[in-house]
């Protein structure tokens, strides 16, 4: 089973990505998807060699919201800051300790901080304890460290890390 | 009334995209004028491809869902061009507004003391 079908999560997006692309629901169509959806993780195992596992599919949800709500609100504070004086910004490079563990969280929280404006994303440590951030305007490292741990950092170590 | 708010929709998509590329010249140095292009253009481009969807969604033949493809890739290739492109940044140490971070003057250090790095000579 393991074997056959070593992401059983990665078959069904991939089956309905390939839906979305032909923009159709014809039988033919659902048959080839799902034949990706078998075929490219068995074929990409060595990628992925660890199982992903979501615990709390509300919590995920939850997290996707606030995401957007946040990319949403954090642009128009961008437009202003690109708007306004550049003279009066105060970028900074901040270290964000992490918890995470796992290959997928991480990568997902680095991603969620580059989507969020204002913030980028620019190193990992080597040993994966902290992840280097670059702000573009950082009145405060401390608040904005809290901020990524409270707002992005805990949801994930939830729906991926929770035992 | 669709086309008012077709019209808002790009409109606005335009106007935050043109903010973003603005940012890559008014701001100072490198690791802020990467917050202009890839930032302030999600939601550009968002609104762009809501006004897409809608309008293929009301004037074709059934929904138009391709836009949510496109909103997935760019969700996804875009955060991970930036990180690169600051990582590849910090390793060249280019000038920055910011202090630089801590991390990369103790590698520096380490590096130093066993010798010139790797880097050092590039």
């Amino acid at each position: 089973m393991r074997r056959l079908l070593p992401h059983p999560l990665l078959t069904p997006i991939l089956a309905l990505i390939w839906l979305l692309l032909n923009n159709s629901l014809s039988p033919g169509h659902i048959l080839l998807g799902l034949l990706l959806g078998w075929f490219i993780p068995w074929f990409t195992l060595r990628f992925w060699p660890e199982r992903v596992r979501i615990r709390r599919p509300l919590t995920l949800l939850r997290f996707i919201a606030v995401v957007l709500y946040d990319i949403v609100v954090a642009n128009l504070s961008v437009a202003r800051r690109i708007l306004g004086r550049p003279a009066a910004l105060r970028p900074a490079f901040v270290s964000v300790p992490l918890e995470l563990k796992t290959e997928l969280a991480i990568s997902l929280l680095a991603n969620t901080i580059c989507l969020t404006p204002g913030t980028v994303s620019a190193r990992l440590a080597p040993d994966r304890r902290c992840l280097l951030v670059h702000g573009l305007h950082v009145p405060d490292a401390g608040a904005l460290v809290a901020s990524i741990k409270q707002r992005y950092e805990a949801p994930l170590k939830e729906v991926f890390e929770s035992c | 009334m669709l086309e008012y708010l077709l019209s808002f929709l790009i409109l606005t998509g335009a106007v935050f995209t043109f903010i973003g590329s603005l940012g890559l010249a008014r701001l100072k140095d490198f690791y802020t004028r990467l917050h202009g292009p890839t930032k302030a253009t999600t939601l550009g481009v968002g609104s762009l491809l809501i006004a897409s969807a809608l309008l293929f969604s009301t004037r074709g033949d059934g929904v138009s869902l391709h836009e949510v493809l496109v909103t997935l890739f760019l969700f996804i290739t875009a955060p991970v061009s930036a990180h690169l492109l600051a990582k590849a940044a910090l390793h060249l140490e280019l000038p920055s507004l910011a202090p630089a971070p801590q991390e990369e003057t103790h590698d520096r250090q380490a590096g130093n003391s066993r010798g010139p790095g790797p880097h050092k000579g590039a």
